[in-house]
């Protein structure tokens, strides 16, 4: 009971992004992913879920994102149950996710399209929204101008996942969900966009939450790093990154240790003892 | 497929009709130039009125099933419930041939076009439906839950997701029928009408033995057909671009 107070305290006073309370959450005629699992995300913060194949890291996200629903506990996001997805949350998928019909910038008009189609009722969009003509500059900013009529197919990867990002990006969320997002690109691609969702990241005060089984990407994204381990998962494992994002990270000794650490982790826990 | 090769095919179709005619040399099989001399002129005396008929019923017949069939398609594609009630009664009902219950429509909605389009629309109808299903059945989940991520509920997965990727379903599932909606429309139009395109033929054939007429009502057929499939080519083509690039 005084563990849940404090948690509640500590939750207002850093303006929790993500308060998750003894999740517990199972595919059916499976063995628990998560147990009594418990987890804080602040605003503004860079988290990286790092974990192998199986760990639920994938299903971490959807519950944050509202496609799946806990089977007991409670995820709080914005200081609010999750029910449903929620307008400003954002979430961006391994393979993208566009529309193969639609050309890259009916794909960046796509979210703000599905707001009008509702109006803002509070549940599929905010209710303060306002249809903002915001597309072309988001194209811009992410280098698309000159593929804007071009279809999916016409794209490379890295272009594809610009694209993605600029349709989340143009509906102003304040969080982020990001499932192995570069994972699928050349390494110049994948630095130049991990790059780009860091500065837009912090630019755009936005909390993100990236899911990767590469322990590299993991050390170069998150300030922190939560480690899921062979289900189920009970407690939050935390590595502080905090120097993640900065210039020349990627070749600091700081971030090789980091990755050295992860690794041994990983190891340890998936030795049969 | 260039336009160039398309009137080249026709060239060649003409010349092997031609050569059999010469072959045959009867009353029966004439050459293509007297049918196309008695093509234009059956069109001024009546030929374009029996060619509207035919084009209404079959216009009639295809559109109600494209409303009635992609929809129903659409939803039970969507929905992994409905799919398993209704699939089972599809899978029996599909490869029955509608084409018998000619005679049992045409007892309950009687002789007038409605006995006709029905017929029409009881054969496009499964055609249709099942195509639209499958291509529904089979969307990638990671699309529907990009939209459902960015707040689309059941009315914007169907106006963003299900519609625009059944598209093209629609359509070729239409292109298939063509051909058996233009045969159903003629035996619809062997009896119990004094309209339509299948009574024209049937009509100069046996009755009049008038046979250049009669090849210019089948000329007047094949036009039919050929003209919604073009119309269908030119719809995808406008619609569904991304199908076309890449």
């Amino acid at each position: 009971m005084k563990v849940t107070v404090i948690r509640k305290l500590m939750a207002v006073t850093f303006h929790a992004m993500i308060n998750i309370q003894s999740l517990t959450f199972e595919y059916a005629n499976h063995s628990p992913l998560f147990q009594n699992f418990d987890w804080l995300v602040s605003r503004g913060e860079t988290w990286a879920i790092l974990g192998p194949s199986g760990c639920g890291k994938t299903t971490l996200l959807y519950l944050l994102a509202g496609l799946k629903l806990p089977i007991s506990g409670d995820i709080q996001i914005d200081g609010e149950t999750i029910a449903r997805p929620r307008p400003h949350s954002g979430l961006i998928l391994q393979d993208y996710g566009l529309l193969p019909w639609s050309t890259v910038r009916e794909n960046v008009e796509l979210g703000v399209n599905v707001r009008n189609f509702y109006g803002p009722d509070g549940k599929h969009s905010p209710d303060n929204f306002i249809p903002k003509d915001n597309i072309e500059s988001w194209i811009q900013r992410l280098g698309l101008s000159e593929v804007a009529d071009k279809f999916p197919v016409q794209l490379s990867g890295g272009q594809r996942q610009r694209t993605a990002i600029a349709r989340t990006l143009a509906l102003e969320p304040d969080l982020l969900l990001m499932d192995e997002p570069f994972s699928s690109l050349d390494a110049i691609t994948r630095e130049d966009l991990q790059n780009l969702t860091l500065s837009l990241c912090e630019e755009q005060n936005i909390t993100l939450v990236i899911v990767t089984h590469a322990i590299e990407e993991a050390a170069v994204l998150g300030k922190k790093i939560l480690l899921l381990d062979a289900p189920p998962n009970q407690t939050a494992r935390v590595f502080e990154n905090p120097n993640a994002g900065t210039s020349g990270f990627r070749s600091s000794a700081e971030f090789h240790a980091m990755c050295e650490r992860l690794w041994n982790e990983m190891q340890k826990r998936n030795v049969p003892a | 497929m260039r336009r160039r090769d398309i009137l080249l095919a026709v060239i060649v179709l003409v010349a092997i009709w031609q050569a059999a005619a010469m072959l045959v040399d009867m009353s029966i099989l004439p050459a293509p130039l007297t049918v196309f001399i008695v093509f234009f002129k059956e069109l001024q005396t009546g030929l374009l009125m029996h060619f509207a008929v035919s084009l209404w019923r079959v216009t009639a017949g295809m559109a109600l099933s494209v409303l009635v069939a992609a929809p129903a398609g659409l939803v039970i594609g969507g929905s992994k419930r409905l799919n398993r009630l209704f699939s089972p009664i599809i899978y029996l009902l599909y490869p029955i041939p509608k084409v018998v219950f000619v005679p049992v429509v045409i007892l309950f909605l009687g002789i007038g076009d409605t006995a006709k389009i029905v017929i029409m629309f009881l054969i496009l109808f499964f055609q249709i439906i099942v195509l639209v299903r499958d291509q529904a059945s089979g969307i990638a989940p990671q699309l529907i839950q990009s939209l459902q991520s960015l707040g689309a509920g059941r009315r914007a997965l169907f106006r963003f997701i299900y519609l625009p990727a059944s598209l093209p379903a629609i359509l070729t599932a239409l292109r298939q029928s063509i051909g058996t909606a233009v045969a159903v429309l003629y035996i619809t139009e062997l009896s119990a009408t004094k309209y339509g395109l299948g009574y024209y033929i049937y009509y100069k054939g046996s009755t009049l033995l008038d046979y250049p007429a009669m090849y210019a009502g089948v000329i007047a057929m094949s036009l039919l057909g050929l003209g919604m499939y073009f119309t269908v080519d030119w719809l995808e083509w406008k619609w569904c671009k991304w199908k076309f690039v890449g």
